[in-house]
């Protein structure tokens, strides 16, 4: 385990972003794409049920604009794995992102109206947050093809800028 | 009048012109305005041409709004003076800034 492995995985750690902690080991360029992917449809399918539920214009805007977004993104990140002829493969950190985000959609659906506008909206800046960590610590540092590294790079700067949005919708709600 | 043909004369000269107004394009790739700051004047247009697949907006706080579509362009003409800070209101890390002259 090289040093920036090391320091990435202790950032990991402290961020407390538990799904990334087993990605420690250098995830490969396969799996990589598989992460971000992964990642992307977690949060079209936590819109979706904002879209669904909440009544609120500002809740529903933001939930909008998430599943325009990553699934530009991911419509981009297919194109690319096709064209590089690289088939994604699951691995653990995947796992954990699904379990994780199946737990809280479940938490979610459970609750209405203001209670689930702010807990949607929190859990978007902490997931936000969350996956930012992991993009700039561990998965562009990893990824070996230049093409992949500059699309998880746009990627991050999507997600801050989700993550600025979703704070914004946040302070809103109080 | 041959006192105001001599004045005209004297401007040419000079190479003093009346501005005319100017369409100033910026360019949006990959959640980047560029360039970031732009110097104008009231009538000049800024065209922002948006590279990438994300819609995206240039957006000043209590004042005006302009929608810029993925891969589209959209514009406005400069009616006031002055600096002006605007940002996309879906990606806020995404700042710009028009200095306009009178």
């Amino acid at each position: 385990m090289s040093i920036r492995h090391t320091a990435a995985l202790a950032a990991l750690l402290l961020l407390g972003t538990a799904p990334f902690a087993q990605a420690a080991d250098k995830p490969t360029d396969p799996q990589i794409a598989h992460i971000a992917y992964t990642a992307g449809v977690i949060d079209v399918e936590a819109a979706k049920l904002a879209i669904e539920k909440s009544k609120t214009k500002a809740v529903v805007d933001f939930a909008n604009d998430m599943v325009r977004d990553h699934e530009a993104v991911n419509v981009q990140a297919l194109d690319l794995v096709k064209k590089l002829k690289v088939t994604p493969q699951d691995n653990a950190t995947s796992q954990g992102l699904s379990k994780a985000a199946a737990e809280e959609r479940a938490k979610l659906a459970k609750l209405d109206g203001a209670a689930f506008d702010k807990a949607y909206v929190d859990n978007e800046v902490a997931y936000h947050k969350q996956v930012n960590g992991a993009l700039e610590t561990l998965l562009i540092p990893s990824a070996s093809n230049a093409e992949l590294k500059s699309l998880l790079e746009t990627g991050l700067k999507i997600f801050q800028g989700h993550e600025q949005h979703a704070e914004h919708v946040a302070g809103m709600l109080k | 009048m041959p006192k105001r043909h001599l004045w005209i004369a004297l401007m040419l000269a000079a190479g003093i012109v009346p501005a005319k107004a100017e369409t100033i394009q910026v360019t949006i790739d990959r959640l980047v305005f560029s360039p970031a700051t732009v110097e104008a004047k009231v009538g000049d247009t800024i065209e922002w041409v948006n590279k990438d697949v994300f819609a995206h907006t240039a957006t000043v706080k209590g004042s005006w709004e302009v929608m810029i579509p993925p891969k589209k362009s959209a514009s406005l003409t400069l009616k006031a003076a002055g600096p002006v800070d605007y940002f996309c209101r879906f990606h806020p890390n995404m700042k710009g800034r028009l200095v306009v002259a009178p």
